[in-house]
């Protein structure tokens, strides 16, 4: 038993969070948003020389061979610096299922290149960056269909976090395009990413309040001196503290696959859910009226928090997952890992 | 990162439970707050634990303990709990007082006090706070002066759990005409010393779980100051951290408070809205993120690692979950609760009443929520002190 990262986890995720806070600064997705774009094409080419993609891809198609637990403080940055680019979906998600596919024609040595593959996994309504995509993953009786953009017409929803570019997709399922293989675990491993996100995304709202609250005077004193904004950040940064180690032990317990760790990912997604939440308030509330504004950075990170929240199964449909496991296994002390359930 | 037991663990585990099933004394003990009764069937319980070396398994083998690694003090308490076994009268002593004196005390000091503790010879009273000292601490104003090689102690202690029937307290004292954070040592001190007057303080159910201690002229050897002569701060600090982040509170004691909500509710569920399966999946998640978050500090822990002042969210977390477990069973059992458990009209209410009753002070012991709060901003997140 150890609950601990490696030193290589923690060399590989440090030096991607780098990369990440580095490049994506709130002034560069405010020029993206200025010039339309939906990927900074520099940092993608980072993104893609780093092997950041292919973490997850086994060796032998040319990927890291690595798994969640390796991956997951990398998802983490990724929602710290609200990253526009698609990086958490495709190293996490398409590429590991386009590499199970007998023949993915072409398409995983392009997604490792950096070719956008989207997803359009059931248990999501639209299908996010379709328009940048060469082509799509798609879902026809619980099969997934590999689809060419062209093969499709896409209709763009306007989502609030300008980010998220969203699509309807019309397509129709045929021999072409179906794989042959179901989705598996990615539901499971959608509600996981969706939640390291959050748990960056809130350390950033409790950051940018805190360096505000450090700055912004009032009563001749930094608001961050008054007791009654300290306990509101420090709530928030207690939520943090208990949502994370348990997206940690679900992207390490993942790949057992049992009922114990279907609800283990559901409970990650509630908890970071819920310090998000709790924090994107908190931000705008210690910004007090610029909070609301869009002159102030607090909205990238609260538009994706509201999205992610309930992307990948709502909450509530998360409780429901934590309800089965609570009353059908047994429970307690001796039970808190999934591998003590046998 | 490898979260499954090893074998060398699971059959640790084993060993636990076998031995806890075939020692733990039948039936619950009469309360160690009520009587001396009560206190000394702890007592005898401590005495037991310690022959069994099972007091404390991570203290070093010559000081009475297993000298085994934190995560597997964690299998301990699971099983501690798990099997039902009774509360640890000595708990200042063991969990807060012990590894302060590991790490502040002299081979003298441990080779003296730690094995006594173990055996439960020597049951411990914390003493710190003051009448006019709660939240406050650096503002004590109980003295020690200095007299050779002995302090006099001089003042008014109150809160001190346990010091009813206690045989020592650990207590917080400055030189006089110092200030603040300076001057103050820790200083142990016998409760039966000439000049120690102990008078029981009555909590709201009738248990008289604390006590005031007024220290009149008591005379105790310089030696038996823990650290240096004015470091009492930092020894109380280190002291804290380990009553906050870790050791008062292991997570398998509110593991198995929400395996028994889970039963309570299945137990009346068909007679109870579906918004109550929410509420218990919470606590139960909860508990589980509280012992997830252990497990993590822990790992750091035998890693070399130290608690920092991500103790104080741990105690936020704790006090707040306790809560949320006991109003949940209460609201379960309905106009029933307010009943003493005797009652004809009873029922099933158990002991959720007197639970409820004692976590409502889980966000005022151990420093206040408030002032846990205030560390956060200040140590964890660099905002600035008022």
């Amino acid at each position: 038993m150890e609950f601990a990262f490696t030193e290589d986890q923690l060399a590989i995720n440090q030096a991607a969070r780098a990369m990440l806070v580095g490049t994506c600064t709130t002034a560069s997705l405010r020029a993206m948003l200025k010039d339309d774009r939906a990927i900074d094409e520099d940092r993608w080419q980072t993104i893609a020389e780093m092997g950041l993609l292919g973490m997850m891809a086994p060796e032998a198609s040319g990927g890291m061979g690595m798994g969640l637990a390796d991956f997951i403080g990398i998802a983490e940055a990724a929602g710290y610096v609200a990253l526009p680019e698609p990086l958490v979906e495709m190293a996490g998600i398409a590429i590991p299922l386009l590499a199970k596919l007998a023949d993915n024609r072409g398409l995983l040595d392009a997604a490792l290149g950096g070719n956008v593959i989207a997803l359009g996994h059931p248990a999501n309504l639209l299908v996010a960056n379709a328009d940048s995509a060469v082509a799509i993953l798609l879902s026809d009786a619980d099969e997934v269909h590999v689809v060419e953009k062209i093969n499709v017409s896409i209709e763009r929803q306007q989502s609030f976090d300008p980010f998220r570019r969203l699509f309807s997709v019309q397509w129709s399922p045929s021999a072409e395009t179906l794989t042959h293989i179901g989705w598996g675990d990615t539901a499971q491993r959608g509600a996981l990413l969706a939640a390291a996100q959050m748990i960056g995304l809130a350390q950033r709202c409790i950051d940018i309040s805190v360096a505000y609250a450090k700055d912004r005077t009032q009563f001749g004193k930094p608001i961050g001196s008054y007791q009654a904004v300290k306990h509101l950040i420090a709530n928030a940064q207690v939520k943090v503290e208990f949502a994370r180690p348990v997206v940690h032990a679900a992207a390490a317990e993942l790949p057992l696959g049992t009922l114990a760790t279907r609800a283990r990912v559901a409970h990650a997604k509630i908890a970071a859910g819920a310090a998000a939440d709790c924090a994107a308030r908190a931000a705008v509330h210690v910004h007090g009226a610029m909070g609301m504004t869009w002159e102030v950075d607090v909205h990238f990170f609260l538009k994706r928090i509201t999205a992610l929240n309930q992307a990948w199964g709502t909450p509530h449909q998360h409780r429901q997952t934590v309800i089965e496991r609570m009353t059908t296994l047994p429970t307690g002390p001796d039970l808190t890992f999934a591998s003590a359930l046998g | 990162m490898k979260l499954e037991y090893t074998p060398e663990q699971q059959t640790f585990r084993k060993e636990v439970r076998t031995w806890l099933e075939a020692n733990i004394p039948p039936g619950a003990l009469p309360s160690f707050d009520l009587t001396r009764e009560g206190f000394e069937a702890h007592r005898s319980w401590e005495r037991k634990l310690n022959e069994g070396r099972w007091g404390m398994v991570t203290w070093p083998e010559d000081l009475g303990g297993r000298g085994l690694d934190y995560i597997r003090w964690l299998i301990f308490e699971e099983e501690y709990y798990r099997a039902g076994a009774p509360t640890r009268v000595n708990q200042n002593g063991i969990f807060l007082l012990a590894p302060t004196m590991m790490e502040y005390g002299t081979d003298e000091q441990k080779a003296r006090f730690l094995p006594r503790m173990a055996a439960g010879d020597d049951v411990w009273a914390q003493a710190w706070s003051e009448p006019g000292v709660g939240s406050d601490l650096a503002g004590v104003r109980s003295t020690c002066t200095r007299d050779g090689d002995h302090y006099l102690l001089n003042g008014q202690k109150i809160w001190s759990s346990r010091a009813v029937f206690a045989d020592w307290a650990f207590g917080l004292f400055r030189e006089p005409g110092s200030e603040r954070h300076k001057g103050m040592s820790l200083v142990l001190f016998p409760l039966d010393a000439p000049g120690v007057t102990r008078r029981p303080i009555e909590r709201m159910d009738g248990e008289m779980v604390f006590a005031e201690i007024f220290l009149d002229n008591v005379r105790v050897p310089v030696a038996d100051r823990l650290g240096h002569e004015g470091q009492g701060w930092a020894v109380c600090m280190a002291t804290a951290g380990f009553e906050r982040g870790l050791l008062l509170r292991s997570p398998a004691r509110y593991q198995v408070g929400v395996s028994k909500l889970l039963a309570l509710w299945q137990a009346h569920k068909d007679t109870l809205p579906a918004s109550m399966a929410e509420r218990v999946a919470q606590c139960w998640m909860d508990a589980d993120a509280y012992a997830l978050a252990i497990y993590a500090m822990v790992s750091k822990l035998d890693k070399g690692g130290r608690i920092g002042p991500e103790s104080s969210t741990n105690k936020i977390f704790w006090s707040e979950l306790d809560i949320a477990i006991t109003a949940a069973a209460m609201d379960i059992l309905g106009e029933r609760g307010e009943l003493m458990p005797a009652a004809s009209a009873a029922g099933d209410v158990g002991t959720w009443l007197a639970d409820m009753i004692f976590a409502i002070s889980g966000p005022i012991y151990a420093g206040s929520n408030e002032i846990q709060r205030n560390i956060i901003a200040e140590r964890m997140l660099g905002l600035p002190r008022a």
